[in-house]
């Protein structure tokens, strides 16, 4: 494993330095045109690098070489995928490499790694997709042989992977959904809902948003189209809505800062906050705090992460999360691609779902009666990042 | 403007008349006071907004948080001036002040350096990022957009893996501490404010008396403006970029202070559009792309009718695609604008 690194790091340089050279040697007028692809490769150093690893120590010596592509490494929920996705390698002995985007929604970055991968002859992909742009390359990768896994996030077309583990996001959604309406007790709520984007449709975006309008008595059908499908106006289970905003936090704190700040300049009122995870929560706490509504404004959230996540439902910032398991997503996964590679059997689907369920448990300090959940202590017994 | 008064008034010639139309005097309006379109869009934006949004744009509480929302913006567009006054660019402004950010938040959360150290160490680590990006500028000569498209990419790169991709808290902080300070809050009623864009009103100030009222200022205009006339001017060319860059590096360092208050905490996830946003609001408050023109007042009015134009349009309800559909169009017209204002100088 030392050997492995010092010579992925090795390559890294010499990719590196590869690029520099290739940038100098052009005048500026071919340095523009190189430019999109010196900026995939560069994006790109670890999987460039553990592509040419694998193949040198990999395939040679008969290992199961698996990729996992990542949204990016800068989600502690991504980055505790990958850590619980090298450990299990080492348990199975498995070639793992580790790709990622810059960003969420950088699919560029995650087609090099796809193509990557099967230049390399892995056996398998685990990729959380950041778009639907990377479907051609996964077919591409399942016709040329590679078990193709999809963790997390499910590609809107169904064909480009051979199985999805992920949490039933819907159900995260409405867990919180039916938490919040129990808690309201028949309260008018006046809602704002902080999503991940606002300028593209990702199903982990749709299915929280819409989950948890379900959960609270406002939409009866899932529309897979995007967010902001319900009527501005209406009731919910236990009495009136208005809903003020769907705003965009990219997942971050500073993200739900300003849509909390955008939402509560629509209207002051506002009391119930349902956001998509909880850096984004904690920065709509802090606008709250700000304008001094914090104070009776319900929070309902999902990821269930150790640190901010769970420290912000024990502290009463967050009500009620709905927790997810990105390790198991990690772990499930490569196992199934080695049970295929050693001739054992293709995963299966969860009965009465489209994928494989990871899990999923509402974690609060507050529990309502008819809505299940775990306490703060348990969720953190098992929480990950 | 002179010949137009000497001319005669019966010069046949038809080319001398236009040049006293009305068009022509707008375009030598616009030269003198370079911050007079960008006013009067900014102006215009918020009168538009304020009958679109149903009268929520002008609410106190609102005009409050967009100040709070441009606070950041702001401080970086200052270093980002300076260097298009060179008639360079700096790309990866956001990210190196993210890359500060993380160094300064970590030395106080893991180390439990005080807030007036660690800041203190984010301005030798800014000054050391502006003093690279100057060096390989002035000593290698690679153009300053390929210098900092490659630093974009480093410094991204160096705070994730040194951040371990984590976002860390204002508890980890520590609340009392001097970084948080610029989260702090003055209140008037509904309005408020965060001592975050006091902090930018005074750097703006400062920079505005520097610019304007001293020799190095000068040298910066000249330097953009012609660098060989300037050389044989007797101006150290050489000396007058690496101190811009410098300054730059030292505006990272500050950015980074007004980040982790408006965040209130630290994270390479944040301020996401911030690198070409300083551009924009360059570019938008008048300052020329080809250097030597320009002034800070204007980048500052670019500054706010980016926030004014992405929160105008969110709160009349206008669809996320136009938001930056808007801000796009508004770039083109303001470098042609800076085009057409050029060819009174020639």
């Amino acid at each position: 494993m030392k050997n492995l690194s010092v010579k992925r790091r090795l390559v890294a340089v010499a990719m590196t330095s590869a690029l520099v050279l290739a940038a100098c040697g052009g005048d500026d007028e071919e340095t523009a045109e190189d430019a999109p692809t010196a900026e995939t490769a560069a994006a790109e150093p670890t999987a460039t690098a553990d592509a040419a690893t694998a193949e040198a120590g990999g395939d040679a010596d008969g290992a199961v070489g698996v990729s996992l592509i990542l949204k990016n490494t800068s989600n502690p929920f991504f980055v505790s995928m990958a850590n619980s996705a090298e450990a299990e390698a080492e348990a199975l002995g498995v070639t793992l490499t580790v790709a990622a985007g810059r960003e969420d929604g950088d699919t560029d970055s995650q087609i090099a790694a796809i193509e990557a991968a099967i230049a390399n002859g892995d056996r398998g992909i685990l990729i959380t997709p950041s778009g639907d742009a990377v479907i051609p390359a996964l077919k591409a990768a399942r016709e040329a042989g590679l078990l193709v896994i999809a963790l997390d996030t499910p590609p809107s077309d169904a064909s480009a992977v051979d199985i999805t583990f992920a949490t039933d996001n819907y159900l995260a959604g409405q867990l919180i959904g039916q938490w919040t309406a129990a808690k309201l007790g028949g309260e008018k709520a006046t809602i704002a809902m902080l999503n991940l984007f606002n300028d593209q449709v990702v199903s982990v975006d749709t299915q929280r948003n819409q989950g948890f309008l379900n959960g609270m008595g406002i939409l009866d059908e899932y529309d897979p189209s995007g967010n902001g499908k319900e009527p501005p106006t209406g009731s919910y289970s236990g009495g009136e809505y208005e809903v003020v905003c769907n705003e965009p936090t990219n997942g971050a704190v500073d993200g739900g800062k300003s849509a909390m700040e955008t939402c509560l300049s629509q209207n002051p009122d506002i009391n119930v906050v349902y956001t998509i995870n909880e850096p984004a929560a904690q920065g709509a706490f802090d606008a709250l705090t700000a304008a001094g509504k914090a104070d009776g404004a319900i929070i309902a959230s999902v990821d269930g992460g150790c640190d901010p996540g769970l420290r912000l439902v024990a502290d009463g910032v967050i009500g009620a999360t709905a927790q997810q398991y990105p390790g198991q997503m990690a772990t499930l996964g490569m196992a199934a691609i080695k049970q295929l590679a050693d001739g054992g059997a293709a995963p299966e689907v969860t009965a009465g779902l489209d994928f494989f369920n990871t899990g999923v448990a509402l974690v609060t300090g507050e529990p309502m009666e008819g809505v299940e959940s775990i306490s703060v202590e348990e969720g953190q017994a098992i929480c990950w990042g | 403007m002179t010949d137009s008064i000497a001319a005669p008034p019966g010069d046949a010639a038809s080319l001398h008349r236009s040049s006293g139309g009305p068009l022509e005097r707008i375009q030598h309006t616009l030269h003198r006071y370079p911050t007079l379109s960008p006013a009067l869009v900014l102006v215009l934006s918020c009168l538009v907004f304020a009958w679109a949004s149903d009268g929520k744009f002008q609410q106190p509480f609102n005009l409050g948080i967009m100040l709070q929302q441009t606070a950041v913006l702001a401080v970086l567009a200052v270093g980002q001036t300076l260097i298009i006054l060179t008639a360079g660019v700096d790309l990866s402004v956001g990210t190196a002040m993210l890359l500060t950010h993380m160094v300064v938040a970590k030395m106080a959360a893991d180390h439990g350096v005080p807030g007036v150290l660690a800041l203190a160490l984010g301005m030798v680590v800014g000054l050391l990022l502006g003093a690279f990006h100057g060096g390989i500028v002035t000593k290698i000569g690679l153009p300053p957009f390929i210098v900092t498209l490659g630093t974009f990419y480093i410094y991204n790169s160096l705070g994730l893996r040194y951040g371990e991709a984590q976002t860390i808290s204002k508890e980890a902080i520590g609340e009392d501490s001097l970084l948080l300070w610029t989260s702090k809050r003055v209140t008037w009623g509904e309005f408020n404010i965060t001592a975050g864009v006091l902090v930018a009103i005074v750097l703006y100030i400062a920079f505005g008396f520097v610019l304007a009222k001293t020799a190095w200022g000068r040298h910066v205009y000249a330097t953009g403006d012609d660098r060989e006339a300037a050389r044989l001017a007797g101006i150290d060319v050489t000396r007058v970029l690496i101190s811009v860059y410098m300054v730059a590096g030292f505006i990272y360092a500050v950015g980074a202070w007004v980040q982790i208050g408006r965040a209130e905490s630290a994270s390479m996830n944040a301020a996401t559009d911030i690198n070409l946003q300083t551009i924009t609001a360059v570019v938008i408050g008048g300052t020329s792309l080809f250097g030597g023109r320009g002034r800070l007042t204007g980048t500052l009015i670019g500054a706010l009718i980016v926030t004014t134009f992405t929160q105008g349009l969110k709160l009349s309800g206008v669809d996320a695609y136009w938001q930056n559909f808007a801000i796009g169009s508004l770039i083109l017209v303001a470098v042609a604008l800076d085009q057409w204002i050029r060819k009174v100088a020639k």
